[in-house]
C-alpha cells in the first residue's frame, strides 16, 4: 500500500495483475503524492483514476486535442503523452489546482465572464495552457493567443470568445499587481 | 407618462453568464468516463481490420488468458439472446456484433470485459480472428450497378439499394425547364464527415442482479428515446430501465444513435452483475460512428432571363454505409432535404433521393444538422451564384431580386412547407453594410488587375428547425413533442425538468431565464435539471436545433399553468374575484389598481400554506408541447477570402453573419452557438473529410489526418441579428444551433470560386483544401498577363 500526504488508492483502475510495478512521488497541486503504478502508466491515467482528478480529460489518442493538458514543473504538457513515472519528482499542476482558497483564477473568471465555454470538455486544458501562455506573455496579441492555443481543439466555441478570455484574463492580472497592495 | 416596466433579473433577452460554468471551469463537470463504481469493469472492442469480409473463426482462448479478463462476447454469443442484431433509428437493422460477415472497416468484432482499463486492451488484442475478405463496395454509384456484389445478403432485395424517395411536382418542373429561357446545372458532392465532439462515446451499465433494477449512464443527446428503444429490443420492464445522461462534452448528433458499445456494455453488466464502463478512443470513434453528409447531388435551377427563378429540379444519391441509420423523423427518408427551394419562390420543384448501401460505418446522419438542411442549403446558394455568375450579374443583386418578400409569410414553398416568417432582404441589406459590400466589389475589381485572389461569397439561407408537429414527425412512432415540469417550492424557488439534454448549449441558464420572465421569479433562483429519465418527463431530446423551440414553449406554457392557479390564489390572498387579477409587470395585480398586488413568491408560499378552498395545494405544472409548425431561422452571410497565388491557400479575411433566430433568449449564448456553428461550418468547407480507398480503408480516421479546425485556421467571426420573431411559437423563438453550421460553408465556397473567376472556375467541391486550389492555379488559364 502506498503512503502519502493525502489517502490514496491503490492503482487498481490501471494495473494488471502480475505486472511489473514502479514507485513514484509525484508532487500535485502542491501536494506530495507517492504511489505504485505499471510503467506504462500514463500520467493522465495516473491523475484521473488514482488521484481522482477527473477535471484532466481524454480527448484523442494522437495527442492532438489537448484537452489533458496540465503543468509539468510550470509548463504545459499533453498528459497523455507523459508516464506518470516521468513525473516522478517533479510538480504537476491541473485544472483543480487553479482554484486557490475558494477565490478563481484570473483565466476561470474570464472563461466564465467572456463566455469561452460551452460543453466544458476541453476547456480544463485550455485554461491550463491559457495559464502558461500569461504566465510568460500576460498582454499577448489576437495572433499570439491564437498561436500558444493552436494545440488544444475545441469544437463548441470557435475560439472566438476563448481569444477574448485569455486576453481578458491577461488584463485581470495586470491590474490586479499594478493595484495598490497587488503582487508587484 | 407611465412608470418604467419592472425587468426580472436573468428575463429573456439577458446576456446573464451561465449556471453551469461554476463547475466546468473547476474541472468539477461529470462526464461518463469521470464515474467510477465500486466493482466497475471494463469494455474494450477488437475491431475489424477488413471493410468487407467472411469469419472463419474467432479464437478468444489468449485474451481470456490476460491477467485481469474476465469475459469475452462474440456475435455468437449475441445471437443466442437475440441480440446480434438491434433496430436502426430509421428502421433499418445494424449488428452489434457480427456473427458471419463484417462490413466496415473498424466495425466491432468481440468485447473484452476486464477488471482494468489496460487489461481489457491488453484482452482486445489478443482476440484472434481469421478472415476470407470480400468485394468491397466504397462508390455508391457502383453499388447500385446491376451485378455489383450485394452488401447486406440478410434482406430479401438482392440489391444495394435502400430507397427512393421524390417530392414535387415531376411533371411541371419539366416542362418548366423545357421551357425555360436560361438553366444551369452542377454536380455537386458533399463528403463524409465527422462530428468529432471533444469528448467521445461511452457508457456505464450496471445491472442489479436483485432487484432486476437496470441503470445506464450514457452519453445521449436523447435519454427518454433511449429507454423506450431498450425495452423494446432488450424485452426489460421500462419501469426497470433508468438512463441518466450526465454532462456530455458536446454531442452535435452523434450522441443521439446507439451504438454496439453501449448494448454490449449492458449486456456485459447483465452476465457479470457488475457495473461494466465503456469509453471509445478518438480513433475507435471517428472511424466507427456515425457520420454525416456523403450526397452525391446533381442539381439545376431554370429562370428567366432577367434573372427570376422558376423551376428547381435535382437528383441525389445517398450514401448510406451499410446501414441506414440516420436520425431523420420516420417519414423523411431523405430528412427536411426538401428546405432546398431556400430563400427563394420556386413556382415548381421536383427532388428525388435514392439510397445506396456501402461497406463503411452509417452515414448521413449527424453534424450539427441531422435533417439535410447542410445539403439542401448548400445545394441552393451554391446554384444561386452559377446562375448569377452565367447571367453576369452580382450575386447579391441576382438575392435580393428574387427573396421571398415579406409581406408573403406565411409561405408556402413549392415542397410544401410553409414557412412561419422571414425578412431576408433586411438580413442581407444588413450584411452588406457591416462589411462595406460595394466598397470590397471596387476593391476585389482592383486586385484582379494586379493579378492577385480576392473573392465575395454569399449565402442567404433558410433553415427548417423545431421538429416538430406530431401529425408529421415522430421517430421510431414516437411523437416529437417536447417537455417542462416546473415546480415552485414554498418559498419561492423553483426546480424545472425538462425532457431535453443540454451537450454544452447552456439549458441550464436558457431554460431558467424563460421562466424567470413568465413567472417573474429571478433566473438565480430557478434550478434546471435534465438527463434523468427517473425524474424529468418524457421528451425527444436535444439535437436539430429543437429545444428553444419545444421545449423551452413548453417552460412558458407550463409557466402560464401556473400563472393561472396563482391567479386565483392571489385573488384570494388579495380579496379580490379572480377575475379582478391580471398578470402584468411580474406579478399578479388587481385590474385598475396595479398598486393592489402579490408576487409570485407570495403566491407560491400561500399554495402551500394557506391556499383557499377548492384550490389544490401546491403550485406546479407540466406541459407537454407539440408545435403547431416547425420554424424557420434565416440569415445572410457574407465571406471574404484571399488566395495565395504560390500555395493555393485559401485565407478567409472576414465573415460577417447576420442571423435571424427570432426572439433571442440570451444574447450572449446565441453568439456562441453561432461562433461555434460558424466554425462547423467552416471546417467542411476547407479542411475536414473522411474518405475510403477501393479497399475500403478509412483515411481520416485519427485526429492526424481528420483537420479539425484550431484556433489558427478559424475566423474571427463578427455576428449581427436581425429579430423576426415567429408567429407560432409562444415566445417567439426559432433556435439558432444549427443555423451557422448550415450557412457557412456555401459563403466560403461561393467566395473561393468567386476569386478563381479570372480561372473560369464554375465551381469546386469541399473541402477545398490548397491542393485543389494550387492545380487549378497551374491547369486552367489564368487571366490574361
Amino acid at each position: 500500500m502506498a503512503t502519502s500526504a493525502r489517502p490514496v488508492a491503490p492503482a487498481a483502475a490501471v494495473t494488471t495483475a502480475g505486472a511489473p510495478i514502479s514507485r513514484i512521488q509525484v508532487t500535485v497541486n502542491g501536494q506530495p503524492v507517492v504511489a505504485e503504478v505499471e510503467p506504462r502508466t500514463l500520467l493522465v491515467h495516473f491523475l484521473r483514476e488514482v488521484l481522482g482528478l477527473t477535471g484532466t480529460h481524454i480527448g484523442c489518442d494522437t495527442s492532438h486535442c489537448g484537452a489533458c493538458t496540465v503543468h509539468l514543473d510550470g509548463k504545459p504538457v499533453k498528459s497523455c503523452t507523459v508516464l506518470a513515472v516521468q513525473a516522478s519528482g517533479r510538480q504537476v499542476r491541473t485544472v483543480e489546482g487553479l482554484e486557490v482558497d475558494g477565490k478563481l483564477s484570473p483565466v476561470q473568471e474570464a472563461f466564465i465572464e467572456a463566455h469561452g465555454l460551452q460543453c466544458g470538455f476541453c476547456t480544463p486544458g485550455m485554461m491550463m495552457t491559457a495559464t502558461a501562455l500569461l504566465a510568460r506573455n500576460p498582454n499577448p496579441t489576437d495572433a499570439e493567443t491564437r498561436d500558444a492555443i493552436r494545440g488544444n481543439l475545441c469544437r463548441c466555441t470557435g475560439y472566438v470568445n476563448i481569444v477574448k478570455a485569455i486576453r481578458l484574463a491577461g488584463q485581470k492580472m495586470q491590474s490586479a499587481s499594478s493595484a495598490p497592495g497587488g503582487k508587484p | 407618462m407611465s412608470a418604467p416596466v419592472p425587468g426580472v433579473k436573468g428575463g429573456i433577452g439577458q446576456p446573464i453568464l451561465r449556471k453551469e460554468d461554476a463547475r466546468f471551469v473547476r474541472g468539477k463537470g461529470s462526464y461518463i468516463d469521470d464515474f467510477k463504481f465500486p466493482g466497475m469493469l471494463y469494455l474494450d472492442i477488437a475491431r475489424s481490420p477488413y471493410a468487407h469480409a467472411k469469419i472463419t473463426s474467432i479464437r478468444t482462448d489468449r485474451a481470456l488468458k490476460v491477467p485481469g479478463v474476465l469475459a469475452v462476447i462474440t456475435g455468437k454469443d449475441l445471437e443466442a439472446a437475440g441480440l446480434a442484431w438491434m433496430p436502426t433509428l430509421m428502421s433499418d437493422k445494424q449488428m452489434v456484433l457480427p456473427t458471419d460477415t463484417v462490413m466496415y472497416q473498424a466495425q466491432e468484432v468481440v468485447a473484452v470485459v476486464a477488471d482494468s482499463r489496460y487489461a481489457a486492451a491488453d484482452g482486445a488484442a489478443a482476440v484472434e480472428v481469421d478472415y476470407e475478405p470480400l468485394p468491397v463496395v466504397t462508390d455508391p454509384f457502383k453499388a447500385i450497378e446491376p451485378g455489383a456484389p450485394v452488401i447486406r445478403t440478410d434482406r430479401k432485395e438482392p440489391s444495394n439499394h435502400i430507397w427512393h424517395w421524390e417530392t414535387g411536382d415531376r411533371a411541371a418542373t419539366d416542362r418548366a425547364f423545357a421551357t425555360a429561357p436560361v438553366s444551369v446545372a452542377q454536380d455537386l458532392y458533399i463528403p463524409r464527415i465527422h462530428v468529432s465532439s471533444m469528448e467521445t462515446c461511452g457508457c456505464i451499465a450496471q445491472m442489479d442482479p436483485v432487484s432486476g433494477r437496470f441503470t445506464l449512464w450514457m452519453t445521449t443527446q436523447a435519454p427518454h428515446a433511449i429507454r423506450t428503444v431498450f425495452a423494446l429490443v432488450t424485452g426489460l420492464p421500462e419501469q426497470n430501465i433508468r438512463v441518466i445522461s450526465p454532462d456530455i462534452g458536446g454531442g452535435f448528433g452523434g450522441k443521439v444513435p446507439v451504438y454496439p458499445g453501449y448494448v454490449l456494455a449492458s449486456v456485459a453488466s447483465i452476465k457479470t452483475g457488475r457495473p461494466v464502463k465503456w469509453i471509445e478512443d478518438r480513433s475507435e470513434n471517428l472511424q466507427a460512428d456515425s457520420f454525416a453528409r456523403d450526397y452525391h447531388i446533381h442539381a439545376e435551377v431554370a429562370a428567366e432571363r432577367d434573372g427570376t427563378v422558376t423551376a428547381l429540379r435535382v437528383k441525389t444519391l445517398a450514401d448510406h454505409g451499410y446501414t441506414d441509420a440516420a436520425a431523420n423523423p420516420s417519414k423523411f427518408p431523405a430528412g427536411l432535404f426538401h428546405i432546398i427551394t431556400g430563400s427563394y419562390p420556386f413556382a415548381k420543384a421536383f427532388v428525388e433521393v435514392d439510397a445506396a448501401y456501402t461497406n463503411k460505418p452509417p452515414g448521413g446522419i449527424a453534424y450539427r444538422c441531422s435533417f439535410r438542411v447542410t445539403e439542401a442549403v448548400y445545394t441552393i446558394e451554391r446554384m444561386m451564384d452559377i446562375l448569377a455568375h452565367r447571367l453576369r450579374v452580382d450575386p447579391a443583386e441576382l438575392r435580393l431580386k428574387n427573396f421571398i418578400p415579406p409581406e408573403a409569410f406565411p409561405y408556402r414553398s413549392a415542397l410544401g412547407w410553409t414557412y412561419d416568417s422571414g425578412n431576408y432582404g433586411a438580413a442581407l441589406a444588413k450584411a452588406m453594410e457591416i462589411i462595406d459590400y460595394a466598397g470590397l466589389r471596387r476593391e476585389q475589381a482592383e486586385k484582379r488587375r494586379k493579378g492577385e485572389l480576392m473573392g465575395i461569397g454569399i449565402s442567404s439561407f433558410t433553415e427548417i428547425v423545431g421538429a416538430g408537429p406530431s401529425a408529421t414527425f415522430d421517430i421510431l412512432g414516437i411523437k416529437m413533442f417536447d417537455s417542462a415540469e416546473v415546480r415552485i417550492h414554498p418559498t419561492g424557488k423553483v426546480l424545472a425538468r425538462f425532457g431535453t439534454k443540454s451537450q454544452g448549449q447552456g439549458h441550464e441558464t436558457t431554460y431558467a431565464q424563460i421562466l424567470a420572465e413568465e413567472l417573474g421569479i429571478p433566473a438565480d433562483d430557478i434550478r434546471v435539471e435534465e438527463g434523468d429519465t427517473d425524474t424529468a418527463p418524457y421528451g425527444l431530446g436535444t439535437y436539430a436545433s429543437r429545444s428553444t423551440p419545444t421545449a423551452g414553449a413548453a417552460a412558458a406554457v407550463a409557466a402560464r399553468k401556473i400563472r393561472e392557479k396563482g391567479r386565483r390564489i392571489a385573488a384570494h390572498l388579495l380579496e379580490v374575484s379572480p377575475d379582478d387579477v391580471e398578470w402584468k409587470d411580474f406579478a399578479f395585480r388587481v385590474k385598475g389598481v396595479p398598486t393592489k398586488s402579490k408576487t409570485m413568491q407570495e403566491v407560491a408560499f400561500a399554495a402551500y400554506t394557506n391556499h383557499p378552498a377548492g384550490v389544490e395545494a401546491g403550485l406546479e405544472a407540466v406541459d407537454y408541447y407539440d408545435p403547431p409548425n416547425m420554424t424557420y431561422p434565416f440569415g445572410s452571410y457574407i465571406c471574404v477570402v484571399d488566395i495565395d497565388t504560390e500555395t493555393g491557400q485559401v485565407k478567409v479575411r472576414r465573415f460577417v453573419a447576420v442571423d435571424d433566430c427570432g426572439t433571442i433568449i440570451n444574447p450572449m449564448i446565441v453568439d456562441g452557438q453561432i461562433h461555434g456553428g460558424l466554425t462547423m461550418g467552416f471546417a467542411p468547407a476547407l479542411l475536414e473529410e473522411i474518405q475510403y480507398d477501393e479497399n475500403g480503408n478509412v483515411h481520416g480516421g485519427s485526429f492526424m489526418d481528420y483537420l479539425v479546425p484550431t484556433a489558427v485556421e478559424t475566423p474571427n467571426w463578427e455576428t449581427a441579428k436581425t429579430v423576426t420573431p415567429s408567429p407560432h411559437h409562444p415566445l417567439g423563438a426559432k433556435g439558432v444551433g444549427e443555423s451557422a453550421t448550415v450557412g457557412a460553408p456555401p459563403a466560403i465556397v461561393n467566395a473561393v470560386v468567386d476569386a478563381l473567376q479570372p480561372y473560369g472556375v464554375e465551381h469546386i467541391d469541399i473541402p477545398i483544401h490548397p491542393w485543389k486550389v494550387w492545380q487549378i492555379l497551374h491547369t486552367k488559364r489564368g487571366p490574361a498577363p
